[in-house]
C-alpha cells in the first residue's frame, strides 16, 4: 500500500459564523496533503496551520469541538458524508480511498454555535431531569458496596459507556425543535440506574420523569439511534425495558389509588 | 425538595452566597467539589469543556487499592512501599501513605456510586495486575475505568446542582444551588489581593469571548497535566497546562517539572498517540521484537523461537510489568540504539515499533476485560488485535511534576485530616489537586495510581479548603469590586493585544516545532548538550511567538486567539521542564541521563522548586530555583523545604530484576503466596 507523499484530498465544510448569522452560511473547500493514519481531526488541524480555501481565499480556521481523539469523550460528533458520527474515528483512508472529497456538517438537532460546533447542554440537563445518579448517603467510609453478579455487571457496563455524544438525538425522527422528547441516551441512563442495587430504590422517581405525553411512550421505534451509536449501546432494548417499567409503574400506581 | 419552606426570605435576599471556586472537572476537581458540598461549602465549578468530557475519561486500566481480594497478603503498607520504590524515592511519603490507606475506602465509595467494576464469581470486586507490583491490586471497569469513574463523580456533582444551599442556621438560600457549573470557560489568572492572597479568578467564556472576574473565598486548580507541550502525546487536546502555567507565572511554585512519564505502549498516530493500557500486560500481554532485525514476516507468523521477549528476559522478577520508565527505556533501546523495530511492508523499512501480543489469551476474557482498548486499536489501526500482535511505541503520558503543594504530617506518618496545609500551594487561598500537583508519584508514577491520586487529592483538598475558609479573617466577598475589576481589565487588555497580533508566524506551526523538539530531546534520554540547545530554542520560540499572527479575530467562539495565550503558557512550562532536566545531573525514575546513569541521593534526593521570574515588558521568562518556601495560611507563617520526607521507607536502589524487590514488607510473600501477619498500621 505504498502511497505517494503528495497525495491530496479535499474537505468540503458547511460553515456559519454564529447562530444568528444565517447570512454567513456557506460551503468552503480545503485541499489537504494526505498523511498516514489521518483522521478528520488531524485534517482539520492541518487546515488551521494554513487556512486557505481551494479558491485561494484566506479564511479563519474551522471551529470544532474535540477532546480525547479516541472516541471516549463524545466531543467531536459531526455529520461526515451525511452520517452522524465521531470525527476522530472517521479515517481519511476509509472515507476517501481515491482522494474523494469528504463533506463535514454540524449536527442539526442542537443550537449551532459556530461552524461545526453545537451546544449540547440539553443532553446534560436531561440527565438532571431523569435523576441519573445513585442517591449516595455520602463519600465517607461505609464499607463495600452491594455485591453484584458478573451478569449484572455485563449488562450495566455497556449501558454505562454512553458518552453523551448526541448521535442518537441527531438520528431520531422524533427529536425536533418543538418536541422535547426524552432521547435514547437519557432513557438508557434510567435503565442503567434502575438496574443498580441501590439505584433501583429510587426507580420510581426516574420513571415518573419519563411519563406524560412527551415521555418514553413518544418513541416512534424508527431504531435509528441504535444504528448510529458509536458505542453500540443496545438503545432500543433500553427503551423497551424502560417502557415496560413505565407501564408497570402506571398500573401499580393506579391500583394503589 | 424544591418546595422546602423558605423562611426569612427577606434576609436571604441580601445573603451573599460565599462560594469557593474549583477549576477543572476531572476526577480531582469533581471529588473536591463533592467533598466541599458535603462540608456545606457551595462551589462554582469552572471547566474548559463540559466536565463529562474531561481528560480523566481517557484513563483505561484501573485504580489501585490493596483490598487483597485474592488472598495474596497485599496491604496498604505494601502499596505505600511499592509506590515510593516505583517513584525512585522522590515522593514525600506521608501523602503516599495517606493515599494507600484510603484507597480501599475510595474504591468501595466508587462502587457504591454505581461504577460498573468487573466482578468475581462471588460478586466481589475483581482486581488485576499492573506495573511495579506482583499483587492483584487494580480494580477496573473493562478497559475504560477512567470514563466510568468520571461519570460516577459527574453524576454526584450533577445531583449537587439540584440541591439548595443552606445558610449556617439551615435556612435555604433562595435560588442558590450547591454547585453552579461554568462550562466552556478558560482560566486566565487568579485575582490576588495586596497581600498576594487568592480572592477569585478571571476566566473567559470561550463562546461569547467575554472576560469576567469571579469572587471566591478559595480557589482549587484541578486542571490536569501539560502533555500537549510535547505536541502529540496520549493526552487530550485540552491538556496544555495553561492554568497551572498561569498560576506559576503569578507566583505559585512549580515542583519537579522535569519528571515526565513516557508510557511504553501507544499507537502512533497523526494527531495523537493513542494509549494501549498497561492492563493489556496486566492480563498477560507480552512485549517482543523479532530476534532477526531483517525479519519480514507478519507478527503472527513469526514462531516463538524467533521472538525476543526482551522485558521478560532482562527483568525476570517483574517481566512485562516493570514500571513504565524502565519499559519505555528498554523499548527505546531496542528501536533506536539496536535498530530492531518492526518491518513495515508499506514503508519498506523497520519502523520504531515493538509487538504487544495478546493473541495467546482467551478471546472471551479479552472481550470482558480489555474490549475498550482493543476497539481503539481496531478502529485506528484497522487490524484485529485478537489475532495480530499489536504494534506499539512509547508516548508522553503523564507529568509527575506540577504545582508545589504542602502537607501536614500526622503522628502516625500520614496526613492530618482537614489540615489547611494539605494540597495548599504557596499562594494563600490557592489549592491544587490531581495531575496538576506534584505530590504523589515522585520520579515515576505506577500505573493505576493516577486515578487514585486524583480522587484522594480531591478528598484531601475539599476538607482542607473548608478549614481554610472557616478561619478566613476577611472573606473575599467583603473586598471592593475594584480589586476584581482591575484583574479583569488586565486580562481584557492582554486579550486585546492578542487580537491585534498580525505577525508572520502561525501559532499552530510554532506549537508543532515546540512539540517535536520536546518529544525528541526532553523525554526518554536526556543529554546536557542537547538540553542546552533546547533551552536556547525555547527562547527563540518565545521571541517568535511574539511575532505570531492571530488566525481569528472574531468576537464569537474564537479558538485561534486563546490558542496564542495557551502557546505562551506552554512555552513557559517547556522551559521549566527543560531547565529542570538540565540541572539534575543524575538518573532517577523517568529522568534518565546516559552521562549520569546512577541515582545520586547525596545531591539530588530533593524536590526541584521553581519560581517564575521575568516575563514583563516583553522580556523573556526566567526561572529561579530555591531550596525552601515561606508562605502563610490564615495569617500563620509556614516554612517548607525541598527535602523529601523519607520517614517511612528508607531509600534503596531499585532492582526489578528480582521478584518482590519493590516491597520490603512483602518480599517473597507475593512470589510464594505465603501469608504474612498484617503489618499495615492503623
Amino acid at each position: 500500500m505504498s502511497q505517494k507523499s503528495e497525495k491530496k484530498f479535499r474537505l468540503r465544510i458547511l460553515r456559519q459564523n454564529g447562530p444568528e448569522r444565517k447570512d454567513t452560511k456557506r460551503w468552503e473547500e480545503f485541499q489537504i496533503t494526505w498523511r498516514p493514519q489521518m483522521n478528520i481531526i488531524s485534517a482539520l488541524m492541518e487546515i488551521r496551520k494554513d487556512p486557505v480555501t481551494t479558491e485561494g481565499k484566506s479564511v479563519t480556521p474551522i471551529v470544532w469541538e474535540s477532546v480525547c481523539l479516541e472516541e471516549v469523550c463524545g466531543s467531536c460528533t459531526m455529520v461526515v458524508n451525511g452520517r452522524v458520527r465521531q470525527a476522530c474515528t472517521a479515517l481519511v483512508d476509509a472515507l476517501s480511498p481515491n482522494g474523494e472529497t469528504i463533506t463535514l456538517e454540524p449536527m442539526t438537532k442542537f443550537p449551532l454555535v459556530r461552524d461545526l460546533l453545537v451546544d449540547r447542554s440539553r443532553m446534560f440537563n436531561d440527565l438532571k431531569r431523569v435523576k441519573a445518579w445513585v442517591l449516595l448517603d455520602g463519600t465517607h467510609e461505609l464499607g463495600p458496596g452491594p455485591r453484584q453478579s458478573q451478569e449484572t455487571q455485563e449488562e450495566a457496563y455497556p449501558l454505562s459507556r454512553c458518552m453523551t455524544c448526541g448521535c442518537c438525538l441527531e438520528a431520531c425522527p422524533q427529536v425536533n425543535d418543538s418536541r422535547q422528547h426524552p432521547h435514547a441516551a437519557a432513557i438508557n441512563q434510567v435503565r442503567l440506574f434502575n438496574l443498580h442495587p441501590s439505584g433501583k430504590m429510587h426507580a420510581a422517581e426516574r420513571i415518573e420523569a419519563l411519563m406524560g405525553p412527551d415521555g418514553v411512550g413518544g418513541c416512534g421505534k424508527a431504531q435509528n439511534c441504535v444504528e448510529v451509536c458509536p458505542k453500540e449501546i443496545p438503545l432500543v432494548d433500553s427503551i423497551a425495558v424502560v417502557s415496560r417499567q413505565a407501564t408497570k409503574h402506571m398500573l401499580f400506581r393506579w391500583l394503589l389509588k | 425538595m424544591a418546595t422546602k419552606s423558605i423562611l426569612k426570605s427577606e434576609s436571604s435576599a441580601n445573603h451573599v452566597c460565599r462560594r469557593v471556586i474549583v477549576v477543572g472537572g476531572g476526577l480531582a476537581g469533581l471529588t473536591t467539589v463533592i467533598k466541599l458540598c458535603e462540608a456545606g461549602v457551595p462551589v462554582d465549578l469552572f471547566s474548559l469543556v463540559p466536565v463529562k468530557r474531561s481528560h480523566s475519561v481517557c484513563a483505561q486500566g484501573g485504580i489501585n487499592a490493596s483490598v487483597n481480594t485474592k488472598g495474596e497478603g497485599d496491604s496498604p503498607q505494601v502499596h505505600l512501599e511499592e509506590t515510593v520504590y516505583g517513584g525512585d524515592f522522590l515522593a514525600n511519603q506521608p501523602p503516599v501513605k495517606g493515599m494507600a490507606d484510603a484507597a480501599p475506602g475510595i474504591v468501595f465509595m466508587l462502587d457504591r456510586m454505581g461504577v460498573p467494576f468487573n466482578r468475581t464469581p462471588e460478586g466481589l470486586l475483581d482486581f488485576r495486575r499492573f506495573g511495579g507490583t506482583l499483587f492483584h491490586r487494580t480494580a477496573f471497569a473493562g478497559a475504560t475505568t477512567g470514563q466510568q469513574l468520571l461519570y460516577a463523580l459527574d453524576e454526584q456533582v450533577r445531583r449537587f446542582e439540584t440541591i439548595d444551599v443552606e445558610d449556617e442556621r439551615g435556612v435555604v438560600v433562595r435560588g442558590e444551588k450547591m454547585v453552579r457549573k461554568f462550562e466552556w470557560y478558560d482560566f486566565l489568572s487568579l485575582v490576588l489581593d495586596e497581600q498576594g492572597v487568592a480572592r477569585g479568578i478571571v476566566a473567559q467564556d470561550v463562546k461569547t469571548m467575554e472576560i469576567e472576574a469571579f469572587v471566591a473565598d478559595a480557589v482549587c486548580l484541578a486542571t490536569g497535566g501539560p502533555g500537549i507541550v510535547f505536541g502529540r502525546s496520549t493526552n487530550s487536546v485540552i491538556n496544555t497546562g495553561t492554568a497551572a502555567s498561569a498560576a506559576y507565572q503569578q507566583g505559585a511554585c512549580y515542583a519537579n517539572g522535569e519528571f515526565i512519564q513516557v508510557h511504553p505502549t501507544a499507537i502512533p498516530g497523526a494527531d495523537k498517540l493513542r494509549l494501549i493500557s498497561e492492563s493489556a500486560r496486566g492480563e498477560g500481554g507480552r512485549v517482543w521484537v523479532p530476534r532477526d532485525p531483517k525479519e519480514k514476516r507478519r507478527g503472527r507468523d513469526v514462531p516463538e523461537k524467533d521472538r525476543e521477549y526482551f522485558l521478560e528476559e532482562k527483568y525476570p522478577g517483574y517481566g512485562n510489568l516493570v514500571p513504565r520508565d524502565i519499559a519505555s527505556r528498554e523499548l527505546f533501546l531496542k528501536c533506536f540504539h539496536e535498530k530492531r523495530g518492526i518491518y513495515n511492508s508499506g514503508s519498506k523499512r523497520n519502523e520504531n515499533e515493538v509487538y504487544l501480543d495478546l493473541t495467546h489469551l482467551p478471546r472471551e476474557m479479552l472481550e470482558k476485560k480489555l474490549s475498550g482498548i482493543l476497539e481503539i486499536y481496531e478502529k485506528f489501526v484497522g487490524e484485529d488485535p485478537y489475532d495480530n500482535p499489536m504494534r506499539v511505541f512509547p508516548a508522553v503520558h503523564y507529568s509527575m511534576g506540577g504545582l508545589w503543594v504542602d502537607f501536614e504530617r500526622s503522628s502516625s506518618g500520614s496526613l492530618v485530616t482537614g489540615s489547611p496545609r494539605n494540597q495548599a500551594t504557596n499562594i494563600e487561598g490557592l489549592y491544587a489537586a490531581g495531575e496538576c500537583d506534584y505530590q504523589y508519584h515522585g520520579a515515576n508514577r505506577l500505573g493505576a495510581n493516577s486515578l487514585l491520586s486524583c480522587i484522594y487529592g480531591g478528598m484531601v483538598t475539599g476538607p482542607a479548603i473548608a478549614t481554610y475558609r472557616k478561619n478566613l479573617a476577611k472573606s473575599s466577598f467583603d473586598f471592593p469590586d475594584a480589586l476584581f475589576e482591575k484583574a479583569r481589565k488586565r486580562e481584557q487588555e492582554r486579550y486585546g493585544r492578542i487580537l491585534k497580533m498580525d505577525g508572520p508566524e502561525n501559532p499552530y506551526r510554532l506549537h508543532e516545532e515546540l512539540g517535536e523538539m520536546m518529544l525528541r530531546d526532553v523525554t526518554i534520554e536526556r543529554h546536557n548538550a542537547t538540553l542546552d540547545t533546547v533551552i536556547a530554542k525555547i527562547d527563540e520560540l518565545e521571541d517568535r511567538a511574539h511575532r505570531a499572527g492571530v488566525t481569528d479575530t472574531s468576537g464569537h467562539a474564537n479558538q485561534g486567539a486563546p490558542f496564542i495565550r495557551h502557546l505562551f503558557n506552554m512555552i513557559v512550562l517547556a522551559r521549566v521542564m527543560a531547565v529542570g532536566a538540565r540541572r539534575r545531573d543524575e538518573s532517577r525514575g523517568a529522568h534518565f541521563k546516559p552521562a549520569f546513569r546512577d541515582r545520586n541521593d547525596a545531591e539530588w534526593l530533593k524536590t526541584t522548586l521553581a519560581f517564575h521570574r521575568g516575563g514583563v515588558n516583553g522580556q523573556n521568562h526566567g526561572i529561579e530555583y530555591v531550596t525552601s518556601i515561606d508562605y502563610s495560611i490564615n495569617g500563620k507563617a509556614l516554612h517548607a523545604t525541598g527535602q523529601v520526607d523519607t520517614s517511612l521507607v528508607k531509600p534503596r536502589a531499585r532492582k526489578y530484576e528480582t521478584a518482590g524487590a519493590a516491597a520490603a514488607t512483602a518480599t517473597a510473600t507475593a512470589a510464594t503466596k505465603a501469608e504474612k501477619p498484617e503489618e499495615a498500621s492503623r
